[in-house]
């Protein structure tokens, strides 16, 4: 389908053996990222902030890319973020449809681009789960939890098949009625 | 005025714009306001903006997510195959497909019977413009 920007990789280190310490703990951590070089130093990011562990005395033991297992199901996907606005930090949680949660995370980085100017630097996923129907919040997703839904669409945009054929004039006005 | 067609469980579309351009899908499900699953025969089941579609009047009659051999079931049932190509909209887009494929003869096999067509209408015209004048 369409290739997308972020993949969810799952990242596995601990710090490096040293005398005092022979087995130090393994963490493992599920992120976001474009690419695994990004995920990793994600990765190092994190960790950093939680243990005293950096990427110098540290070591990456695995990493690996998560797939959606069933991308051909709707699922409602609930987000739990951490922002940083021009006043301050804020958690916020937010609910998408969508069949993928990389969808779904792509969908929330533009619409916390579009909606509240914060960029894909400025926000940390906390968490993110799929919500079965009965628990969502959000009446928009919850508008489209019907099993008899029918809408019309209301008026259609002409466009030519491919880009290539785009003109910037048009002879005469299109007709949008659908 | 009322509307017609509906994005509903069941309603066939026509894919107007990208890969699978021309292709007939059916609206499987919807995702949010904008997209749609939709699904063919011969096609992996995936998320469709509503803006690539045309919406046709045809739907037919499936639950909500139906496995791939209810689905060609039920589109056999429809005979949407059949309701497409007799269609005013289906004929003219295999009309559009014929000429397009068209090589130079067959293009100079049209002009000669465009030009017999234009014959015998003006030959009725004539006829008729007679029998007004008398």
């Amino acid at each position: 389908m369409v290739a997308f920007r972020f993949h969810q990789y799952q990242v596995v280190g601990r710090a490096l053996p040293s005398p005092t310490d022979e087995h130090p703990k393994i963490y493992r951590m599920k992120l976001w990222a474009t690419n695994e070089v990004r995920a990793k130093s994600k990765f190092w990011y994190f960790l950093r902030k939680l243990k005293k562990v950096k990427k110098s005395n540290g070591q990456v033991l695995a990493i690996n890319e998560i797939f959606e297992r069933k991308p051909t199901k709707i699922k409602n996907y609930g987000i739990w973020l951490r922002y940083q606005s021009r006043t301050g930090y804020h958690n916020m949680y937010k609910e998408f449809r969508d069949t993928t949660l990389n969808g779904a995370v792509e969908h929330m980085y533009n619409e916390m681009a579009s909606r509240h100017r914060v960029r894909y630097h400025c926000i940390q996923i906390i968490k993110t789960a799929t919500i079965p129907a009965k628990l969502c919040k959000r009446e928009n997703t919850k508008q489209f939890h019907d099993s008899k839904i029918k809408f019309p669409l209301v008026f259609k945009k002409v466009r030519p098949p491919s880009r290539k054929l785009k003109t910037t004039y048009k002879a005469s006005r299109p007709n949008l009625f659908m | 005025m009322p509307f017609k067609r509906y994005v509903e469980i069941g309603r066939v579309a026509l894919v107007n714009y990208g890969k699978d351009y021309g292709r007939l899908v059916v609206i499987v499900d919807v995702v949010d306001q904008n997209r749609a699953l939709v699904d063919a025969p011969d096609v992996v089941r995936g998320q469709m903006n509503f803006k690539r579609l045309s919406l046709t009047d045809i739907k037919i009659d499936i639950p909500r997510l139906p496995k791939k051999k209810t689905l060609i079931a039920a589109m056999e049932a429809a005979d949407v195959k059949n309701k497409w190509e007799n269609s005013s909209w289906g004929r003219k887009l295999i009309v559009q497909k014929r000429r397009a494929a068209l090589n130079d003869f067959d293009r100079f096999k049209v002009m000669l019977a465009r030009i017999k067509r234009g014959g015998a209408i003006q030959q009725e015209l004539a006829k008729l413009k007679k029998q007004n004048a008398s």
